[in-house]
Formats: C-alpha cells, sequence, structure tokens
C-alpha cells in the first residue's frame, strides 16, 4: 500500500513540475504556428521567473507577480516580432541575443533577490475530486498553476482545431500567401501570436518560481526554455503532444532522483543527462524522413506510426511575409 | 451577371501586359480568352478579379463602375478566380479549407460545413473527401474544391484560368458538364485557355489577345484557321540553322516516366544527335522543365533509361551529369543559376576548375574580363551578379560555362532579352553545336522554335508528340499542335 | 563633415549610445551609481598589469571560438555547439595528458592536437546529425552542449577525481610537463596568444583569399545555386562544421593547460555562446574580429571586480556585452529601413 502510495505522489510531483514546460510549450506552439519563432524562450523564462518572484515578494500578491512576468514575456516576444516584420531581421539572431540578454539581465537585476524565501502559490486540493481513487490524487491534489496548465493544453486544442480564428492561424503558418488572398492580414496576427506565446511564456517563468521550484537564484530555470522549443518540434506543433513531450521530459528528469537510490552505480550526471540525449534522438526520430524509418517497422504497424511521427513544421515557419 | 471591361492598361515597368484592353461578358455565357504566354490573359483576369489594380480604364458589373482593392472586395462583388495553382493550404484539410472565410462565426460549426460541402458537391457530382489533406488531392479535385468554395460565398462570375491543364478525362467531361450548368443558372463564365479544342467545345464567344490587345473577337461556331492566325499572327521564320549534318546519337532517352508533385511525363522517347537542335514546345508546366532537369541530373526518372553517348546516367547525380559534359541553364538565373551577392570574378573563379589551395586572383581577375569582353556582358569583373540586367544575366551564364560540352540544356534562353542580345545568344549556341554539342531547350516564341531548331516536340499535360523536322513544319502548324490540336492527346 | 558621413557615424555610435543608456536604467534600477559603477568598469580593466595580462589570457579562446564560428557562419550555418566543442577538445587534452605515456617534449603539442582533434570531431558529429539526421544544428549542437557539460562532471567526480576526493574545484592539477608556457606568473601564455594569432589570420585568409572559402561563402548565400554550379554543399558543410570544432577544441585545450592547468567543470565558460556574439557585433567581418574580442575580454575580466567592489551582479558584464549586439542588430535593421523607405520615393 506504502509503495502505491510512493508511486502516486512520485507521479503528482512530476506532473506538477512539468506544469511551467506545458505552458512555454503551448505559447511557443502558438507563436511558431503563426510562423514566428520566439528562439530566447531560455532568457525570457528566466527574466519573467526573477520578474514574477521579485514582483510577488515586494508587493505581497500573487497576481500581480504571475502578471509582471507575462508582461516581460510578452515584451520579449514583441521584440523578436518586430524586429523580425517591421525591421526585416533574421528572428534566429535576434533570439540568441535576446536569450543570452534576458538571461544576464536576470542575473543582474535578480541579485538581491536570491535565496530568499517568498510568496508561493497554494495547495489547493478540490474536494470531492481529490477522493477519485488513482486519479484523484495525482490530477486533483494540486495547485491552480497546475489546474491552469490543464486548461490551457484543452484550450489551446480547442482554439485551434475549433475556431475560425484558430483556422486563420493554422493557414498563416502553412501558406501565408494563401490566407493572405482570402483577406487574412498575416503580419498582424503574427504580432497577436507572438506576444500571446510571450505571454505564457511569461506565465511558466512565474509559475516555476513560484510553484515548482521556488524563490530565485542564478540561472534558476536550467535550461527549461531549451527543452521548451524542443517539446514543440517532438510534439509536431500540436497542444496535445506537446503536452505529452513535456511530461515525458519531466519524468526524464525525476527518474534521476528515483532510480538513484535504486542504481548508485549510475552516476548522476547519467541520468541528468539522459533528458538531452532522448531530445536528441526524439529530434532525429522526428525530424528525419520518416518513411526511411518506418522501413523497419512491420508493415502493419506503419500507418499508425506515420501519423504519430508526422512531425512536419508549419511551412512558413522563420520566413518572411511581405504583406501589400 | 454581366460584366464589362473598357479600356484596361497595366504596365509593369516597360513592359506594357495589357494596353487599352476591351471586354464584355455576358450572364449566363461562357466566354473564351485565348492567347499564347505573354499574351496578357493571366494580368487582364489578376486585375478583374482584385488581385492587381490596373493602371487605368474602368470595370463595370450590370452597369456600375466598380473597383477592387483585394480579392476580398471582387468576391464580395461576386467575381472569383479560380487560378491554375489554386490559393488554398497544403497542409488542412479539405473542410478546413472550404471553411475557412466561409463560416464567419467563432466556433466552427463542422456539421454545418460538413453539409454545405457536401450539398454542393452533390450537385455537380463531385466527390470530395472533407477529411482528406488538399496537398494529397489530384489537380482536378483541387479544383473542384476551389470552385465549390467559390460558389459558396455567392459569386456569380467564375474566371477559370487554365482549368484543363493537369486533369484526367472523366474529370474534364465533369467540369465542362458543371460549368454548362452554372451558366444555364445564369452565371457569367471565362475560360482562360491556350487549347482550341476546348474553347471550340464549350464556349459561345472568344476573345483572343496579342501582345497585351484584343486582336479580335469571334462568336461560335469557330473557325480554327482564323483562332490560329489572331492567336500567333503572322511569322517570319527567319532561318537561323546550319545545314550540319547532325552526327551520332548524344543522348538517348527510353521510356522515361519521371514523376513530381506537380506533373508526372510518362513513357517518354526522344534521341539528340551531336550538333543537333531540338526544341520543346508547349504550354509552361507541361512537362518540358520536367524533362530537362531528368537530362541534367536534377530529377530521378522511376523509370525508363537515359544514355549520354552510350553510358547509362539513369542513376547518376547532377554532379556527375556534370562531369560528363552535361550542362543545365536554368530560367531562373538567380535563384538557381547564380549566386546572387557574389560578384562576376567570384563566379569565375569557382567556375575554373580549382588548381590548389588559393584562389589566384589576378588570374580570376584576368579570366573575368576575358569572358566579359568575349559574351559582351556589361559589368566588370567586381559586378555583383545581381545587379546586372535579365539580358546580362543570361550571357554571363552562357560564359561560365566550360568550353566543350556534350549537351546543352537550356530553359528558356532569351526570355526577357531584346532582339540584339537574342540574336547573339542563337549565335554563341549554333558556334557550340558546330563543335558537336547537342541543344536541348525550351521556349514559348515561335518563331525561335522554327528558326533555330532541327526538331521540335510538342509537350501537353505531360505527354510528348513525335519530334517534327522544323523545315517541314510552319508557325501556324505549331500554333496548331501547341493548341493541342492534330495529335494524339 | 558632409551629411551623409554624419549619418554614417551616428549609426555606427547608436548602438554604442543605446548600451550605455540601458546600463544606467539597470545600474540605477538596482540602486547604484551608474557613473562609478561604468567608471570601475573601464578602468578595472586597465588598472594594472596583471589585469592587462588577464584580458589577454581572456581573448585567446574567445579568438579562437570567434574564428571558428566565422567560417560556420559563412557557410549559413548556426554553430551553437561551440561549447560541446570546447569541452571535447578539453576532454580529449586530459585524457591524453592521464593516460598516454611520452617525454615531456612532446606532451604539449600532443596535448594541441589532441584538442583539435577532440573539437573536430565534436563538430562532425553535429554535422552529420544535420545532414543526414536532418536535425536543425541549434538543437543538435544545445543538446549535446549539456551532453558535453554532464559528461565532464561525471568525468570529474568519477573516473578522475582526485585523490582525495572529488571537488567542484576540478581533476587534479595536470603535471608541470602539460602546462602551457606563460609570461611571467600571470594567466596569459604566449603560446595561446600565438596560436589564437594565428587562427585568426589563416581565418581570414582562408575566407577571403581560398577556394574553400568561396565555396563556403557561395553555400552561405544560396546553396541551392552553389549545387547547380557544382559545389558538394554536404561536403563542405561538414567540412566547415570540422573546421570550426577545430578552432574551438583547440580553445577549450588552451583553458584546461594555460590558465586552469586542469579539467574543471565550467571549461568551456561560456565562451562558445559570447563567440557567437563577438561574430554578430563584427558584422561577419574577421578585420573587426581582434577589436570586439578585444572589448569584450575587457569587459570580461572587468566584472568580477564591480562585484567585489560595488557588489553588484557581475552578469552586468553579460548585459553590456548582449545588449550591445542587440542594438547593433536593431539599428542596422532600422538603417536597411530607412533606406528602403528612401528608395522608394525617389
Amino acid at each position: 500500500m506504502s509503495e502505491n502510495s510512493l508511486l502516486l505522489d512520485t507521479i503528482r510531483s512530476v506532473l506538477a513540475a512539468s506544469a511551467p514546460l506545458i505552458f512555454a510549450g503551448i505559447g511557443e506552439t502558438l507563436s511558431e504556428r503563426a510562423g514566428v519563432i520566439n528562439l530566447s524562450l531560455d532568457g525570457s523564462i528566466l527574466l519573467s521567473a526573477m520578474a514574477g518572484f521579485a514582483v510577488a515578494y515586494l508587493s505581497g500578491s500573487l497576481t500581480l507577480g504571475f502578471g509582471a512576468a507575462m508582461l516581460v514575456g510578452a515584451l520579449v516576444a514583441w521584440l523578436i516580432a518586430y524586429a523580425s516584420i517591421a525591421l526585416r531581421l533574421d528572428q534566429v539572431a535576434v533570439g540568441f541575443v535576446l536569450t543570452l540578454l534576458c538571461a544576464d539581465l536576470s542575473s543582474f537585476v535578480g541579485q538581491p533577490f536570491v535565496r530568499i524565501p517568498g510568496p508561493s502559490v497554494p495547495h489547493m486540493p478540490i474536494p470531492g475530486l481529490v477522493d477519485i481513487p488513482i486519479l484523484g490524487p495525482i490530477l486533483f491534489d494540486q495547485d491552480l498553476v497546475f489546474y491552469l496548465s490543464l486548461l490551457t493544453v484543452v484550450g489551446a486544442w480547442l482554439w485551434m482545431n475549433k475556431t475560425q480564428a484558430g483556422l486563420k492561424l493554422r493557414a498563416i503558418g502553412e501558406r501565408p500567401e494563401a490566407a493572405f488572398a482570402r483577406g487574412i492580414n498575416v503580419n498582424r496576427l503574427r504580432y497577436l501570436y507572438a506576444i500571446v506565446g510571450g505571454a505564457l511564456v511569461g506565465f511558466s517563468g512565474a509559475a516555476y518560481s513560484l510553484s515548482v521550484k521556488l524563490g530565485w537564484s542564478h540561472r534558476h530555470t536550467g535550461g527549461l526554455g531549451w527543452i521548451a522549443l524542443a517539446i514543440v518540434i517532438f510534439g509536431g506543433w500540436s497542444p496535445f503532444r506537446v503536452a505529452l513531450g513535456a511530461y515525458l521530459f519531466g519524468l526524464f528528469k525525476s527518474l534521476g532522483s528515483i532510480l538513484q537510490p535504486a542504481w548508485p552505480q549510475v552516476p548522476t550526471q547519467v541520468l541528468q543527462a539522459a533528458p538531452f540525449a532522448m531530445m536528441i534522438v526524439v529530434l532525429v526520430l522526428v525530424s528525419g524522413d520518416p518513411d526511411r524509418l518506418l522501413y523497419y517497422v512491420p508493415r502493419r504497424v506503419r500507418p499508425l506510426l506515420r501519423g504519430i511521427l508526422r512531425g512536419a513544421p508549419p511551412a512558413g515557419l522563420g520566413q518572411r511575409f511581405e504583406q501589400g | 451577371m454581366n460584366i464589362q471591361l473598357t479600356d484596361i492598361v497595366k504596365s509593369f515597368g516597360m513592359l506594357r501586359a495589357n494596353d487599352g484592353i476591351s471586354l464584355s461578358v455576358a450572364a449566363g455565357t461562357i466566354h473564351g480568352l485565348l492567347g499564347e504566354n505573354g499574351a496578357g490573359k493571366t494580368t487582364l483576369m489578376k486585375v478583374l478579379s482584385g488581385y492587381q489594380p490596373c493602371d487605368s480604364g474602368t470595370i463595370r458589373v450590370d452597369d456600375r463602375e466598380v473597383s477592387f482593392d483585394s480579392p476580398e472586395e471582387a468576391i464580395a462583388a461576386g467575381i472569383g478566380m479560380l487560378h491554375q495553382d489554386p490559393m488554398d493550404v497544403p497542409a488542412l484539410s479539405v473542410l478546413d479549407n472550404f471553411a475557412l472565410g466561409h463560416d464567419r462565426r467563432l466556433v466552427l460549426s463542422r456539421h454545418r460545413s460538413q453539409s454545405d460541402l457536401a450539398r454542393l458537391c452533390r450537385r455537380f457530382g463531385f466527390e470530395l473527401d472533407p477529411d482528406a489533406l488538399v496537398g494529397s488531392l489530384t489537380v482536378g479535385e483541387r479544383q473542384q474544391l476551389e470552385m465549390v468554395r467559390l460558389l459558396a460565398l455567392g459569386v456569380r462570375t467564375i474566371i477559370l484560368d487554365e482549368p484543363t491543364t493537369g486533369i484526367s478525362a472523366p474529370q474534364k467531361v465533369l467540369l465542362f458538364e458543371t460549368l454548362r450548368g452554372l451558366a444555364a443558372e445564369g452565371l457569367s463564365l471565362i475560360f482562360v485557355s491556350h487549347k482550341l479544342d476546348d474553347v471550340e467545345q464549350l464556349c459561345s464567344r472568344a476573345t483572343v489577345l496579342r501582345d497585351g490587345r484584343v486582336a479580335g473577337e469571334v462568336l461560335a461556331p469557330f473557325d480554327t484557321d482564323e483562332l490560329v492566325s489572331l492567336m500567333f499572327g503572322q511569322c517570319l521564320s527567319e532561318v537561323g540553322r546550319s545545314d550540319i549534318a547532325p552526327g551520332e546519337p548524344m543522348l538517348e532517352v527510353a521510356d522515361v516516366s519521371v514523376r513530381t508533385h506537380r506533373l508526372e511525363i510518362t513513357n517518354i522517347n526522344l534521341a539528340v544527335r551531336a550538333g543537333e537542335v531540338v526544341g520543346l514546345a508547349g504550354l509552361e508546366g507541361s512537362g518540358q522543365g520536367i524533362l530537362m532537369q531528368t537530362c541534367a541530373g536534377l530529377l530521378r526518372a522511376h523509370k525508363g533509361r537515359i544514355r549520354l553517348g552510350g553510358q547509362d546516367m539513369s542513376r547518376s547525380s547532377y554532379h556527375q551529369y556534370l562531369q560528363a559534359g552535361v550542362a543545365h541553364v536554368p530560367a531562373a538565373r538567380l535563384e538557381e543559376g547564380m549566386v546572387g551577392g557574389l560578384t562576376i570574378r567570384e563566379h569565375v573563379a569557382l567556375a575554373h576548375q580549382p588548381t590548389g589551395l588559393m584562389v589566384r586572383w589576378s588570374e580570376a581577375e584576368g579570366n573575368a574580363r576575358e569572358r566579359i569582353d568575349t559574351y559582351r556582358v556589361v559589368g566588370r569583373p567586381e559586378t555583383p551578379v545581381a545587379s546586372l540586367s535579365g539580358g546580362n544575366q543570361q550571357r554571363l551564364l552562357l560564359a561560365l560555362l566550360p568550353e566543350h560540352l556534350k549537351l546543352l540544356i537550356l530553359e528558356h534562353p532569351t526570355r526577357g532579352l531584346d532582339i540584339e542580345s537574342t540574336r547573339w545568344v542563337w549565335n554563341r549556341l549554333h558556334a557550340r553545336r558546330r563543335h558537336g554539342t547537342g541543344l536541348l531547350y525550351t521556349s514559348t516564341d515561335l518563331d525561335e522554335l522554327v528558326a533555330h531548331s532541327d526538331r521540335i516536340v510538342v509537350f501537353s499535360g505531360g505527354r510528348m508528340s513525335a519530334p517534327v523536322p522544323a523545315e517541314d513544319i510552319t508557325c501556324e502548324e505549331l500554333g496548331y499542335l501547341i493548341g493541342g490540336k492534330g495529335y494524339d492527346a | 563633415m558632409t551629411r551623409e558621413r554624419l549619418t554614417r557615424l551616428g549609426y555606427a555610435l547608436a548602438p554604442v549610445l543605446l548600451t550605455l543608456v540601458l546600463a544606467c536604467a539597470i545600474l540605477l534600477l538596482a540602486g547604484a551609481n551608474p557613473l562609478q559603477a561604468l567608471g570601475a568598469l573601464f578602468l578595472g580593466a586597465f588598472e594594472s598589469g596583471r589585469k592587462v595580462a588577464d584580458i589577454a589570457a581572456a581573448m585567446v579562446p574567445l579568438l579562437l571560438c570567434a574564428a571558428g564560428m566565422l567560417i560556420t557562419f559563412a557557410a549559413g550555418l548556426w554553430n551553437i555547439g561551440v561549447e560541446g566543442q570546447m569541452i571535447a577538445g578539453a576532454l580529449m587534452t586530459t585524457w591524453v595528458v592521464r593516460s598516454i605515456d611520452v617525454p615531456a617534449a612532446l606532451l604539449l603539442p600532443l596535448t594541441i592536437l589532441a584538442g583539435m582533434l577532440g573539437g573536430a570531431l565534436w563538430g562532425l558529429l553535429i554535422g552529420a546529425l544535420r545532414t543526414y539526421g536532418r536535425v536543425n544544428e541549434i538543437f543538435a549542437g544545445l543538446g549535446l552542449n549539456y551532453l558535453g557539460a554532464a559528461l565532464t562532471n561525471y568525468l570529474i567526480f568519477g573516473p578522475w577525481k582526485p585523490p582525495d576526493g572529488a571537488t567542484m574545484s576540478g581533476t587534479e592539477p595536470f603535471p608541470k610537463a602539460a602546462w602551457m608556457p606563460t609570461i611571467g606568473s600571470t594567466r596569459a601564455s604566449w603560446l595561446g596568444i600565438l596560436l589564437a594569432i594565428v587562427g585568426i589570420v589563416v581565418v581570414y585568409f582562408l575566407l577571403r583569399d581560398s577556394y574553400w572559402g568561396l565555396k563556403l561563402k557561395a553555400i552561405g548565400l544560396n546553396d541551392r545555386s552553389a549545387h547547380r554550379l557544382g559545389i558538394d554543399t554536404r561536403g563542405n558543410m561538414l567540412l566547415a562544421f570540422a573546421a570550426c570544432g577545430l578552432l574551438a577544441g583547440l580553445a577549450g585545450s588552451l583553458r584546461a593547460t594555460a590558465v586552469y592547468h586542469r579539467l574543471i567543470p565550467s571549461i568551456s565558460g561560456g565562451i562558445g555562446y559570447l563567440s557567437q556574439l563577438v561574430v554578430l557585433l563584427s558584422g561577419l567581418r574577421a578585420q573587426i574580429v581582434p577589436l570586439v574580442v578585444f572589448f569584450f575580454s575587457a569587459v570580461q575580466v572587468a566584472s568580477p571586480r564591480l562585484e567585489l567592489r560595488m557588489s553588484l551582479d557581475s552578469s552586468i558584464g553579460g548585459v553590456l556585452q548582449s545588449a550591445m549586439v542587440l542594438f547593433f542588430l536593431l539599428v542596422r535593421g532600422f538603417r536597411g529601413r530607412m533606406q528602403t523607405a528612401q528608395e522608394v520615393v525617389e
């Protein structure tokens, strides 16, 4: 019985720890679906995590903290969109420089807040639902941030697949000329989705410093942004798959601390590195030619796998679109 | 609805694509618009459908003057255009493409869109799977979807741009039935085509454009001779080919089929002999480009063999073809032929067989100067190739070719060139001929094809006609062939 | 001065001014006196001979990495995996020092070769992932960076740990035979400086005057046309990755043999990322790189002093460096827009 609850507890904490990755992944998915790559994710998550914590600490209000974080994320994303659309600069170049800038800014401005205990998002079990066997303690014994992450995934999927606006989003990312021919203002929507994506990324930063790994320290979020970018590719730019990637990655991260006591002879660093190794392997599988890989798989399983492995990026990603 | 275009003028820089064109289309009719490539048909229709503003002239819809700033406005006024390459989103499904812009409410009602789509498809006998990705549809099916989409938006005039290119025979029959049905309901249809057969079958009235102007307007029943002479005018076949006996077969294409996502060419058989010039005629996108790319190693045939000087090159790579003495000069000069951003000198350095690690710039400079002189390129060694004019870029492309080639393949070698440059280019090409190089080229200029080729083949819808000796054909007859008449389509 | 010259000067100075404005703003935010802080920063770099030598020492790996990056940038590649390539060079060098028994005179040259080889192989790996695995080189490089760091940690805390226990200070010091000769008691190694200068000079001439450089330039500008012109795009790209890796591996190796005399966890020290900024700010021009490297190294050396004197986090240095590049890019984009707008009017 106690092993059971240990297992459930582990799953619960893995899900909780993955919440920031969900927000960042979904946010970036929206942005990239519209055609804007926000390569600054790692830096902006750091900066918004710091901003969120700092503002929440100084003001005493969690809402203000999250708001500040979202503002920071949105601002950085806007800058990338502006640089690429209005100034015709390379999205990757500007994003990369911003990663470094935001990371250093976060260390510098956040220095007074290092290792200070601060506010955290309160635990909020949902009465009634908590008592459902197995699923209850895993899903409903969490905090508000976690519940919001679930809603975000579902909301993003509904938006993208069930609304006219979502249809337009998919169109502008895949073939901007066709969207334009149908009267859609491509660049305006690109700005919009970049900013919304950035706000979600900002939210993810605050979720990290106020819910998952409380407080602030130098390089607090540890490569989270890069992983978020990778899971967007892994997830085939599709919300549910991106969420799956986020949980898988969270699992790998926790696997280190879970397996360590069982296998003491395996050095910790190997387990730490495993997620990144997995990232590369997965990317090779997803980016490579699926038909070539499927050659090795029994015929009957092929159609099923082909659907899962399909991972083509939005055709217009990163491309400049001249309107008018 | 009645459409009236009066004195439409549209220029692109120096080129007057539409030079005062007037056209009237009555409701309930199918009106044909004929003309060669570059006659001005597409430009005119883009003006009418709101894709481009005209420089001057008026458009009247049901006697009311209108002007459009965007395709959206044209559709709102009831005019829709079915492009040869429809502006759809291949990665999205049929239903999604249909619903994009159609279902105006926030939450998509899949059920409603699906029933609308099904209703329209049933009416015309189209069979479209709502969940299939548009990218997997055939050209004919994409056309059907686009038509259905336009009708759902309530257009009363549909412009069809080369609709029978690349669709199957049963799809064509279905299309014609659909169009006749629509006309019977009072819609006005404009049928833009170069295929004389189709126009003669379908249209009640036809306008022929040539060189940006209206060459004539005729009523059904049509006289084919009249149509051809209106389309192509009088040609002055200036015979430039010399009478050199061609040598041994250099290139042998045997039963070749090549598949691209756009088009498939099937069972092509062709031989080009040393010193021979073979011209590929036909409307763009009919397969000539694909064959030429295959003969240069840029595409691979999935069926058949390609032999160069007796050696089987079917599995060879592009670089192997280069080494074997084949060169391919593309029409997209800056996108595929040269590196914009590099200078003439740098291109010459790259073309010269590199011996050693470091570039000998003085040598490259001298070499570049020499070639600039010989090929009369207006530019200096340090000129970036991107700033050369089209004609000079073409000269440079020729200048960069190796001295001795077995086979020279050219895509539209004189496109965009003035008369003097054209004459000069052909001079150089015939000089190569005399050295034993076989030439394979495409052109949309019938005079050029008749004047410089030894033999001509005509492409249409991925099929190739039997080769015809150029001395046995006139421009008019060539026009017929291109118009799809007189050979097994 | 003519109007045109003034405008050009204005555009050149704008990034510097904007950076200073930003720096003042955040310094004020952190509650420090901007003038005092910036003064301390700039003076602190030159206050002693030892500091100047430190700048020279810091310039060596940065110059080597930047030189390598020029090669990959020429081919249009985003080689973010430079950190990993540095690590690979350092690891290979450490292995050689620990495992290979050679006369002392040969040891140093061997470490140099080892560094180059390790880095080149790592670079090839990234290139192969891109060419054959079709993984974007940004992600391949990044993932491998993290793997390299983990591998380093594993070795330092595992098989290569010092006899009296593993610590964050790294492995035990290398034997003296594997120490790069330095200038006096400073950290600057004249051999390292020489190698770095040779590196950037070779790259300059390579890109400007060699066939390979010309081919890379063609590939970077238009890889489709380059292929049509007969250039082997795949092979040359792989070679570019290997060449950059060679230089970066050497940089990593020198950090181990010249600066720290051992393998430490952060042997790459963010220099790989910094070298990207250097190359961007130099406008991809090899002649400008040494200047930018000098400036960045000076900031790098002076920042810890700021931390000491005014208890400001040393990452202010990084802020200045990346802000400068950002403003440089933005101003250039802005200038481009102004020019096209003017052309339309004309």
